[in-house]
């Protein structure tokens, strides 16, 4: 790793700037801040959240969610992965639906169950309820 | 917990309104997660028959539309989803037996207290024993800022961008400009740029972000969105739909920066410019204004979640509709309503402070407060006229984010000595956060 990486800790509203080096962080002032600040300049992570188109449903999408973290650099791709699944209703949260995203060894889960017709759940404010 | 498990959650009851003769111990006004957390909590503390009304045809407010996680981390240890965390919220009071009418709306609430309720099947006056107003919040829009241009199509609120996208499966458009910075822009603007809208900046007036550090640096510097502080929106351009606005540098005061203006070829453009608790139907009636139980001045009619205090949560939405749901349950079996025994104000570094008075019933509570001061090791304190009453350390504190103080039985008795109370808070001794101001 580089001499050193700048990390901003997100974990309150301190906003630490921290320098993280080979063998210890500077700048932070807690443990919790030097540990995440360790994973960011290490091997930064997210959870990725996004829609997916769902045919025989009140909705047309359905949101979803990688099952762990994945690395920071590589949302917009798994973005563009997840949005080629085309899902059918009934689903259900927990369900997954797609395994092993790009291989990272993380799956793609349903995060909203969905019935399957068109009468129910449709929000109000949506024409096509009247 | 643990009633729906991966099951099909929660469906609307439609044409509720058959059902809807009979005593009412508690009616809870919102299916958000504060009118949830509510209806579970009263049911939980022994109310008979507790219903849930809502406009949508689904429980969970805006939850269903904010597909992020993060959610639910005090609650439930685990970082949920909006959308999980409705489902599990509303899988709870369904478990425990509260009953929801959806797709009814409140229109009217008045003394006894007394509900009028429209829904499928018309207009129905109900008089509950107690009800828990629990509306939320309403975005403050470019008219409530008096923003100047044209009128076009193209400008949406940040929260009806978020459900276009998330629930309705529309992209609003292909190049967006975010005026304001607080945390559901910032959010909205991540989830443009990853549905392929290029999402040209966030513009912030005030010289810090709006949103919290963690939204700052995980939807905009992960994604290479330009934030620029000091800057706003002056003027937005167009016919039928939105083709640029001008955005300028700004000194202190607000006022534009000779020179500084710049226009921005766009054909969307997102406010984040704060929220305004959605208080309607108590007005004429009785102020925002909550005890430590969360009563409201008028009697038995109850007020929770965003619409009392804008939290930064929705785990603080949910203590707090719990906190509701209990009272109102005793209430309803009969417990007398109580007097106001002394009144809560913001004082000097304090912008807000809730509860803003507290009962003759009040044995401890918990103070939300939003604070204009920032840095490290604050010291907040409860001051009668020129006397402290009782004293609060804080290790990290900025004006974005709220504060919960906890006042047991031994403080509170002390905070009760007095028939007014004002809360005070000294500027830190470090500057917090100071340099994520860069840019």
């Amino acid at each position: 790793m580089a001499e050193s990486i700048a990390v901003e800790c997100v974990l309150c509203p301190g906003g630490c700037r921290v320098r993280v080096l080979a063998d210890r962080t500077e700048g932070a002032r807690c443990r919790r801040g030097e540990a995440h600040a360790r994973q960011e300049a290490t091997d930064p992570r997210r959870t990725v959240t996004t829609t997916v188109a769902v045919e025989g449903s009140a909705l047309p999408v359905v949101p979803v969610r990688t099952s762990a973290p994945v690395p920071r650099d590589l949302q917009a791709a798994c973005v563009r992965e997840i949005s080629r699944l085309r899902l059918r209703a009934p689903l259900y949260r927990g369900q997954v639906v797609l395994v092993d995203l790009l291989g990272l060894g993380v799956d793609v889960v349903v995060t909203r169950s969905l019935p399957a017709g068109r009468e129910t759940l449709l929000p109000m404010s949506n024409p096509a309820s009247r | 917990m643990g009633g729906h498990p991966g099951g099909p959650g929660i469906v609307a009851v439609r044409g509720a309104h058959a059902t809807m003769s009979g005593e009412v111990d508690v009616c809870v006004v919102g299916s958000g997660p504060a009118g949830l957390a509510a209806a579970a909590a009263a049911r939980r503390a022994g109310a008979g028959r507790v219903v849930v009304v809502d406009r949508e045809t689904s429980p969970g407010g805006i939850l269903p539309q904010c597909i992020h996680d993060g959610f639910g981390l005090e609650e439930f240890g685990e970082a949920f989803t909006g959308p999980e965390y409705a489902e599990r919220a509303a899988g709870d009071a369904a478990c425990v037996g509260v009953e929801f009418w959806q797709g009814t709306t409140a229109l009217a609430l008045g003394p006894g207290p007394e509900l009028v309720l429209v829904g499928g099947s018309g207009r129905q006056v109900l008089r509950p024993r107690t009800v828990v107003v629990a509306t939320g919040c309403r975005e403050r829009t470019r008219g409530n800022i008096l923003l100047p241009g044209t009128r076009p199509a193209g400008v949406f609120t940040a929260g009806t961008a978020q459900r276009l996208i998330n629930v309705m499966g529309v992209l609003p458009g292909r190049r967006a400009v975010v005026m304001g910075s607080g945390d559901v822009g910032l959010i909205v603007a991540r989830r443009l740029h990853l549905e392929g809208c290029e999402v040209e900046g966030v513009y912030e007036i005030l010289t810090r972000p709006g949103g919290l550090v963690r939204n700052v640096v995980q939807c905009l510097h992960d994604h290479g969105i330009p934030l620029h502080l000091g800057h706003t929106v002056v003027e937005v351009h167009g016919d039928r739909r939105l083709e640029g606005v001008t955005v300028a540098a700004v000194d202190a005061d607000g006022r534009v920066r000779q020179g500084t203006r710049r226009r921005v070829p766009c054909d969307t453009l997102i406010t984040s410019l704060g929220l305004i608790p959605e208080l309607e139907i108590l007005r004429g009636l009785t102020d925002g204004t909550v005890d430590e139980s969360m009563r409201t001045g008028l009697e038995r009619v109850f007020l929770c979640g965003n619409a009392a205090f804008v939290h930064d949560t929705v785990d603080c939405v949910t203590a707090c509709g719990r906190l509701a749901g209990r009272a109102a349950a005793r209430h309803a079996a009969g417990l007398r309503w109580p007097r106001r025994v002394a009144r809560v104000e913001a004082g000097e570094g304090v912008r807000q402070v809730v509860p803003g008075a507290l009962s003759e019933l009040a044995e401890a509570a918990r103070f939300h407060l939003r604070l204009d001061v920032e840095g490290f090791d604050v010291e907040v304190q409860a001051r009668a006229r020129d006397r402290p009453l009782a004293r609060w350390r804080l290790r990290a504190v900025s004006p974005t984010q709220a504060v919960a103080l906890t006042a047991g039985p031994a403080r509170l008795e002390r905070l009760r000595q007095d028939r007014t109370l004002a809360f005070v808070a000294r500027p830190g001794k470090e500057e917090a956060g100071g340099r994520i101001h860069r840019r």
